[in-house]
């Protein structure tokens, strides 16, 4: 059990000391063994972590379309491989065989960048994520902030996207898009002050730490009512940042054709589907850290307990995404400011005035 | 190793800078400003304030720049032409900016320009965390700007409102 | 403390690759046959009429500098949230203060109708 509950730690550890054992051979001095270990090391997490991803936004990308054609009573992918497995893969594939189209007068290097801008910063966002107890790429202090300003980068790249693509739906979309992402910071951005305050810490770390009593089950989403309020308004606002159903004006089909991804094609375009899984994935995974303890739980491993609560996320996300009708625009403004801005206001004040009877009364 | 690192954004901190300055279309001008602003975060970092390198890219890179790109498409997202420019700006821009350069070489040449060390020295804010550094001094030394700040804030608010939605009243 | 940020360094460097090698190795392996109606812009199936660079409604500077004041305040909740233990009841009547003169203004947009999109 211990093993399998620390199963990639002691990977990581017998991989460290294999390559110190190598190292050692070369007989360098013990500091430029240490760095070169270190770099080696963070480049195979890294390298391992973009697989990883990449292989989750495979899996997301199936899992949606099966659960899409699951509640409209279709069947769904099911040529390509067991259930449609291979579906994604076989995508990725015909993207790559695409023809890269770039409309006349486009503004090349900025149409080109943009898929770029758009998708390089959700990766960078997972490298705080803690997957299991003691597997975290890195432990920054400031942790809930990195991810935020991380996430801020992507918003350039759909300007980018919308400007450089020389087609007014792109332009159109963009600038929404753009609107509605800042717009939904906001609440978004507010509704963790209430989590750091009942932590006093912004590393993701120390905040999992805080949630590991009543043997892995005191997470704040218990704290009533300050962790639940703060996690509706997350999630919710969450959906819009990364412009999902029903917060996808800036894409709206019937309005605006794609938005801002109109005029792409090919991989380029691919680069924006997975950065919006990616981002997707993300909020799910901020979510499950911040208001259901991360990987902490009774008796399955870590890292399982980690991954069941992201997809139960997930899932309810793509559930939303099938259930409700699309948002009008005036609609989605009010709705961040006129609604989810006081009740994480509110929020706030309400988690400084609780914190201490929570404490009191041991639900945090 | 953070002197290798201090080189590589500096000098893109200044590339991108010269391309702000130079670039005729105003979109190009304020996406290289995001990297000059995005550069200059990682130096933050390098200093050991990592927290205000967040600040630097949640609310410069995130928020400022978003107003400039929105400013600039309100405006007219066209090439600037170099239309418009009076006659006698370039020869007097031409000298100004000269006695600066010289200004600033002398400066730089005649001395080591000095900074006070104050109580918080990087290893110290290793140990407490930039965050809780920051925090401490804002909440108890620097109380009154930032409470100035709010005011601040709420000039922008009224400012905003009556450059942006003064049509509605009328 | 700026050593635990060179594996995000390596990263930067690592996704950007990976993001550039896949548009290279696409554009590589699609075909290339353009003709003219194939590249213009999409314009449900008319041609394309005007520049597509047009002017803004003036709602996005207004978002947009909303959104920098309400970050510019957001930035200040961090840290005295972290330090809230320590502040205790003096932290919390500071914070209110900051609140209550920036729920003026936020008020004074409502009633302004500077939330309404139209």
């Amino acid at each position: 059990m211990d093993l399998l509950n620390n199963l990639f730690v002691n990977l990581y550890d017998w991989l460290a000391g294999a390559l110190h054992a190598l190292a050692a051979g070369l007989n360098l001095v013990k500091d430029a063994e240490n760095a070169i270990v270190a770099a080696v090391m963070s480049l195979v997490v890294i390298v391992v972590l973009l697989l990883w991803l990449v292989l989750m936004v495979l899996v997301l990308i199936w899992l949606e379309r099966k659960n899409a054609a699951r509640i409209q009573d279709r069947v769904g992918p099911n040529r390509v491989g067991p259930f449609g497995l291979l579906q994604p893969v076989a995508d990725t594939i015909k993207m790559f065989i695409k023809e890269d189209i770039v409309p006349t007068n486009a503004d090349r290097l900025v149409h080109t960048l943009a898929p770029i801008v758009v998708a390089a910063p959700a990766v960078l966002a997972f490298a705080v994520i803690p997957w299991g107890k003691g597997m975290f790429p890195v432990d920054l202090n400031i942790g809930v902030l990195w991810v935020v300003a991380v996430g801020s980068i992507g918003t350039i790249g759909i300007f980018m996207a919308g400007y450089g693509s020389n087609n007014k739906y792109s332009l159109l979309g963009g600038m929404r898009a753009v609107a509605q992402m800042v717009s939904y910071e906001v609440p978004q951005v507010l509704t963790i002050v209430a989590i750091v305050l009942m932590t006093g810490s912004l590393s993701l770390n120390k905040i999992v730490d805080a949630q590991s009593g009543w043997g892995g089950m005191q997470w704040y989403i218990f704290a009533f009512p300050v962790g639940p309020i703060a996690f509706i308004v997350y999630y919710l606002s969450a959906l819009a940042e990364v412009n999902r159903t029903p917060f996808d004006i800036p894409e709206g089909e019937s309005e605006i054709v794609a938005g801002h991804h109109t005029e792409y094609s090919g991989m380029k375009w691919g680069l924006f589907y997975v950065g919006e899984y990616f981002n997707f994935f993300l909020v799910c995974t901020i979510a499950v850290t911040l208001f259901f303890g991360g990987w902490q739980g009774p008796l399955l491993p870590p890292y399982v307990w980690f991954l069941i609560k992201v997809y139960a996320l997930i899932l309810l996300g793509m559930w939303i995404r099938m259930t409700w009708p699309r948002f009008r625009v005036d609609q989605l403004m009010g709705f961040a400011w006129k609604t989810l801005v006081p009740i994480a206001l509110v929020n706030i004040i309400l988690a400084a005035l609780a914190t201490p009877i929570l404490k009191a009364i041991g639900l945090i | 190793m953070d002197l290798i690192v201090f080189y590589l954004f500096a000098t893109l901190a200044v590339i991108a800078a010269l391309g702000v300055v130079a670039l005729r279309n105003p979109v190009h001008a304020a996406l290289c400003l995001a990297v000059v602003f995005i550069s200059l975060a990682a130096l933050y970092v390098l200093l050991s304030a990592p927290f205000v390198a967040a600040a630097q890219v949640m609310i410069y890179a995130g928020a400022i720049l978003i107003l400039f790109v929105f400013v600039i498409m309100l405006l007219s997202p066209g090439v600037d032409q170099g239309a418009g420019a009076l006659k006698w700006q370039r020869p007097l821009a031409a000298v100004f900016g000269l006695a600066l350069a010289v200004e600033l070489i002398l400066v730089l040449a005649s001395a080591v320009l000095p900074a006070a060390r104050g109580q918080y020295t990087p290893e110290r804010l290793a140990q407490i965390g930039d965050v809780q550094a920051i925090g401490a001094l804002l909440f108890t030394d620097f109380l009154l700007p930032f409470e100035i700040t709010s005011l601040l804030l709420l000039v922008a608010m009224v400012g905003v409102i009556v450059l942006a939605k003064k049509r509605v009243r009328s | 403390m700026p050593i635990d940020y060179l594996p995000i360094l390596v990263m930067v460097v690592v996704v950007i690759a990976f993001a550039a090698i896949a548009l290279t190795f696409s554009a590589l392996t699609g075909p290339r046959r353009p003709n003219p109606s194939k590249l213009s812009p999409y314009e449900s199936g008319m041609p394309p009429f005007g520049s597509a660079r047009r002017r803004i409604s003036i709602k996005y500077y207004l978002t947009a500098v909303l959104f920098i004041l309400f970050d510019i305040e957001i930035i200040f909740f961090y840290p005295w949230a972290v330090l809230f233990r320590q502040l205790q009841l003096f932290g919390l009547i500071e914070m209110a203060v900051f609140v209550i003169v920036l729920l003026v203004g936020y008020v004074y947009i409502w009633k302004k109708g500077g939330f309404d999109w139209d």
